[in-house]
């Protein structure tokens, strides 16, 4: 069974994932990521009526706790790893957002 | 170095007694690591600083009788766990300039037991592959064949081990990144059960299957390490609040009534011959030593490459979308006259992101993506129901199940690179550990004739880590392996 991936299935992809792909990228997962796809397409092969989707494996407990505040990261801390020159007072600096 | 290492223990004994020093052992590990590792790339970076600091506290710090079951052990971490103020790239170009504000909780918990944590080890980019090719710092190598692939993702601590600098290290493991490396390299390496041990600090792949385990040169090492890092951890709500029982207490040596189920028909196809002989020669032994071997049907396990590919995708495409060129050091230069939010998101991303990383991600996008989401992500996961399902049965009626960790030896650097599937094969005998949480280790069970060590794997029940370390520890003392070390280590 194979899976018809195209070149415009794996450019859109990429717009999803916020990827930029080179022209040779694009060729090389279009024929990878549809060979990937039609292993994939084995599971159709299976019978899975009535049978519930894992959501999470081996949970015997709840993990609530008191919504309490706790010490955590400093602002410093937190902002330390932002990329050279893009904090200001305190916050992330990004380009703009809007055109 | 010649002969085999100190085990864990006995370097706590001769540091608590005064033989000799945290320093001294400290230096002998750096002193091992500055003379081999250019030959096998085990670290992206060695910590002599902290380490020479914390093994001087140690010795300061320690007491006769000190009770500290890990003093002035050096141990080695995957780069992809947190260390506070030492790198952590998880082998990426995205994090090459990340420095963690805290150290992961295994970390903590190894220093708190008097381990001397000495460097980060090389691995797959954000531990994706089975090789250690995808790192983008260049390959381990191992230590058995340089010329070979030494497994991943965690190949940096499995080769560390193997090439004999430090007598453990720890590895994360998401479809077999700790048991297939320490197959390949010929160590031991556990995969605890889901929940057992905390992965907070550990640069997240896949959130439900990602676990830490030790990777050592014997099993009792290995119960040692997860004595320590296992339990309960408030930072991280999928740990179990189980106490953790004493894990080298269960090491009996006794294997008589041990029941040992194998899945022929999942071995039937693709394993290679001489990986084949050992399984066989090493279930022979096994029952020599009065272990019952049956044969047990999980006849969904065919399908867990395919399940697994695309949960760990869809996972991973979730969890890395966090690296996006605002919190983690790295952001692609923008031409002013396009400086937006999103070419800063793409761009930074496209170049900090190596290829299998943009591959997984791609795949794990698009079964996550409307019209594909039931017939790929909801069907994986319900097949993945369906091979827990095999498991608990199975587990019903045997002890644990016996199956080869890898179906081939390491495998030369650069043969499989190309063919991304092929490579994702080779994952066929440990993703379903992954999948359904159970706990599994693999254990040296010989080699090859060209001299490659061949993985044992055994898959056992749920928070039982005690039975599968006592058989896995029962097999090492018919079959000690373990001692032999690699050509020039």
């Amino acid at each position: 069974m194979t899976t018809p991936l195209t070149k415009a299935d794996v450019e859109r992809i990429a717009e999803l994932a916020h990827l930029e792909l080179s022209d040779a990228e694009t060729e090389a997962f279009t024929q990878q990521l549809a060979e990937i796809l039609a292993m994939a397409m084995r599971l159709q092969e299976v019978d899975t009526t009535d049978i519930p989707p894992t959501t999470h494996v081996l949970s015997r407990h709840e993990a609530l706790r008191p919504d309490e505040v706790r010490a955590s990261l400093t602002r410093a801390e937190a902002l330390a790893n932002a990329p050279d020159g893009t904090t200001e007072e305190g916050f992330f600096k990004v380009p703009r957002v809007l055109e | 170095m010649t002969g085999p290492l100190p085990s864990i223990d006995a370097i706590r004994l001769a540091v608590a007694g005064g033989d000799t020093s945290a320093v001294d052992i400290c230096r002998q590990a750096l002193d091992r690591i500055a003379a081999g590792d250019g030959r096998f790339h085990a670290f992206n970076h060695v910590m002599r600083k902290r380490a020479l600091e914390r093994a001087a506290d140690l010795d300061a710090s320690r007491r006769p009788d000190d009770p500290r079951p890990l003093l002035g052990v050096p141990i080695a971490v995957k780069d992809n766990l947190c260390t506070q103020g030492a790198p952590t790239t998880a082998s990426s170009r995205i994090l090459e300039a990340f420095i963690p504000p805290y150290d992961a909780t295994v970390v903590t918990r190894l220093e708190a037991a008097g381990a001397v944590v000495i460097g980060k080890t090389n691995c797959d980019e954000f531990a994706m592959g089975s090789s250690n090719e995808n790192s983008a710092f260049g390959p381990v190598r191992n230590p058995w064949d340089p010329a070979r692939s030494p497994g991943g993702s965690s190949g940096g601590s499995a080769a560390a081990v193997a090439a004999r600098f430090v007598p453990g290290a720890l590895g994360s493991d998401t479809g077999g990144s700790v048991r297939q490396p320490a197959s390949l390299c010929g160590v031991v390496g556990l995969k605890p059960t889901y929940g057992r041990v905390s992965r907070y600090g550990l640069l997240a792949f896949a959130s439900s299957l990602d676990q830490i385990g030790p990777l050592t040169l014997t099993v009792r090492d290995a119960a040692r390490l997860l004595e320590v890092i296992a339990g309960p951890d408030a930072r991280d709500a999928t740990t179990s609040p189980d106490a953790v029982p004493g894990y080298t207490d269960a090491l009996t040596g006794d294997l008589r009534g041990v029941r040992l189920g194998v899945p022929s028909a999942l071995l039937a196809d693709g394993v290679d011959a001489e990986v084949e002989r050992a399984f066989q020669q090493a279930s022979d032994a096994l029952k020599a030593a009065g272990a019952t071997i049956s044969d047990v049907a999980l006849p969904h396990t065919a399908y867990a490459i395919p399940a697994y590919y695309l949960i760990a995708a869809a996972e991973a495409s979730s969890n890395l979308s966090r690296y996006d060129g605002v919190r983690y050091t790295r952001r692609a230069p923008l031409d002013p006259a396009d400086a937006t939010l999103m070419a800063m998101y793409d761009r930074t991303r496209s170049e900090g992101f190596g290829a299998e990383v943009k591959r997984r991600i791609m795949l794990g996008t698009y079964a996550l993506s409307a019209g594909y989401y039931d017939a790929h992500y909801l069907k994986a996961q319900q097949v993945r129901t369906l091979i827990r399902r095999d498991y608990e049965r199975a587990l019903g009626t045997v002890d644990a199940v016996l199956m080869p960790t890898s179906p081939v030896p390491a495998f030369p650097l650069g043969e499989r690179l190309d063919d991304p599937l092929q490579m994702y094969l080779l994952d066929v005998f440990t993703v379903s550990a992954n999948l359904t949480g159970l706990p599994a280790i693999s254990v040296p069970a010989g080699f090859t004739q060209a001299r490659l060590p061949i993985g044992l794997q055994l898959v056992g029940r749920a928070f039982d880590e005690e039975t599968l370390l006592r058989i896995a520890d029962g097999y090492e003392r018919l079959a000690t392996w373990w001692q032999e070390a690699p050509p020039a280590s």
